[in-house]
């Protein structure tokens, strides 16, 4: 087939994330780049600004124990039904990872600001809450709109400069399809880089079809593509695959330690074979 | 049988506490990892033929937002929400909740997962319900060790929204809002008002007379059991087949 989409393989794709990049990722729930995710760690990847869109589970929690993280923005970092992700706990007791904790609103709100090439977003609630106490960066003005006595949050623009994700389709032209999954597009608007791994690239065009068109980012979004059967194992891709709550589960078990943490890594993501 | 179907369970106790608090709103929202809530959301729903919308987080069925992440955020501040739940590792006698952890932050002894939307939602939703099963001086405390959402705010702020109850294992507390302080509004079947104080860090209204919470009703509890448990299945399978031993289906 005749295509217009920058498709590259999966190694060349986790290139183009330098070290020290602030990297946007969906929550578990979305569409996660678990491969790609692999692929970063591989490489051996240094110091990411991680951002949660609006909370980390598995691919941050596997990223900071492979020791790629330096920072992280996010609402909350969990696991769901498997707990709180080990390695972020353990780098937060030791002081290993600076923590910059939002609500999740806040963070919808900062990329949209930079969706809008805007500087900041003001924001209702957050008052009160010490969240506000630990975030210089987070500002409170009396609305300028108001009698004079209304007390409102602006939030600066986050612009990351990669958003990573998985999405079931792309096609010929390299429109990605998310379907309902529009934080996704919301990551792709905001962000200076868009790298997305697909289940596979469909011969024809999303943006003729209306029904389809409404759930795709358009290829302006996207920096390049990388073709990866099922490469949103084991959390899953809604609709298409369940998550593997073995697999899952097997993970949080095995991230208690450093050393669970290592055995873990070196059969999955580096398939080592034990001796 | 097992006593599973005949017995009412502590969590079915809950689940007919927060039903009640649900009766005639138009639109409950229920967050993540809310089984009981959701429970309770969808047995309202039920219950009112329908004319109560229900928009459960991490369900594909009773989920109707198309907009992303932010779309619940944005319906609440409209006001489009009437109903929402939040829990904490640490709840106060101010409404206040800790989602971020214990000790001195950042560096905290134990880390929770994080706020979730609670910084914000709680400030916007009128009606919002606290849970968390486990009722001891552990979960409710004088004071939080950090604040996520803040119970209660100085007069002038834009709140339309804050804490309406707490529902725990042992009790459905109200939130006084002129006094800014819990009231001990029922106990669940075989507490004593005296074991709710005993389990209970921080102060709070303690009528003379304090009644049983109200169970549900024959009709409802098979209702929950059976259509509504199924639906609860979708999004909480664990939960649904534990309570209930229902599959999803």
């Amino acid at each position: 087939m005749h295509t217009g989409a920058n498709v590259i393989g999966l190694e060349e794709l986790v290139a183009r994330i330098p070290d020290g990049a602030s990297l946007a990722i969906p929550p578990d729930y979305s569409g996660c780049a678990m491969e790609a995710v692999k692929a970063l760690i591989r490489r051996g990847c240094r110091n990411l600004h991680l951002i949660g869109v609006p909370s980390g589970g598995f691919q941050a929690d596997w990223l900071i124990g492979a020791g790629c993280v330096t920072s992280v923005e996010a609402a909350a970092m969990t696991l769901g039904e498997f707990g709180t992700p080990p390695r972020f706990s353990a780098a937060i007791r030791e002081g290993r990872i600076a923590m910059k904790d939002a609500t999740c609103p806040a963070i919808h709100a900062g990329l949209q600001a930079a969706e809008k090439g805007i500087p900041f977003m003001p924001l209702r609630g957050i008052l009160g809450s010490d969240l506000l106490k630990h975030r210089p960066d987070w500002k409170v003005i009396d609305n300028p709109y108001g009698d004079g006595d209304d007390a409102i949050v602006l939030l600066p623009a986050i612009q990351p400069d990669v958003a990573l994700f998985h999405a079931r389709a792309a096609d010929r032209e390299g429109n990605v399809w998310i379907g309902v999954r529009r934080e996704l597009m919301l990551m792709a608007h905001a962000a200076r880089t868009t790298l997305v791994t697909v289940e596979r690239i469909e011969d024809r065009d999303f943006l003729a079809d209306d029904a389809m068109a409404a759930g795709t980012i358009p290829a302006l979004y996207i920096s390049a593509i990388s073709v990866v059967p099922n490469g949103a194992r084991p959390v899953g891709l809604a609709g298409v695959y369940p998550a593997d709550a073995a697999e899952l589960s097997a993970y949080a078990e095995a991230a208690k330690t450093a050393e669970g943490f290592q055995r873990w890594a070196d059969d999955v993501i580096f398939a080592k074979v034990s001796a | 049988m097992s006593s599973r179907n005949t017995d009412v369970s502590r969590a079915e106790i809950m689940i007919g506490a927060i039903t009640r608090m649900l009766q005639g709103l138009r639109h409950v929202a229920v967050g993540n990892s809310s089984p009981i809530p959701g429970s309770a959301a969808l047995l309202a729903r039920a219950i009112s033929g329908g004319s109560l919308r229900v928009s459960l987080l991490g369900s594909r069925k009773h989920n109707s937002f198309t907009d992303g992440g932010r779309e619940l955020f944005d319906c609440a501040a409209q006001g489009r929400i009437d109903a929402f739940f939040l829990s904490g590792g640490q709840i106060d006698g101010a409404a206040n909740i800790n989602l971020v952890g214990l000790g001195d932050y950042p560096e905290t002894k134990v880390r929770f997962p994080g706020s979730f939307g609670s910084a914000y939602l709680y400030h916007l939703i009128p009606r919002v319900i606290l849970f968390r099963e486990e009722h001891t001086p552990r979960t409710l405390v004088p004071k939080v060790d950090f604040i996520s959402a803040a119970g209660v705010s100085p007069k002038n702020e834009y709140r339309p929204g804050g804490p309406y109850a707490l529902v725990t294992g042992l009790c459905v507390f109200l939130f006084d809002k002129e006094r800014r302080r819990f009231r001990l509004q029922s106990t669940h079947p075989g507490v004593k008002s005296a074991n709710v104080r005993e389990a209970t860090g921080f102060d709070y209204i303690a009528p003379t007379t304090v009644p049983i919470t109200e169970p549900l009703k024959t009709d409802e509890l098979a209702l929950l059991r059976s259509e509504v448990a199924r639906q609860v299945a979708e999004t909480y399978p664990a939960f649904a087949a534990k309570t209930w031993g229902v599959v999803n289906g």
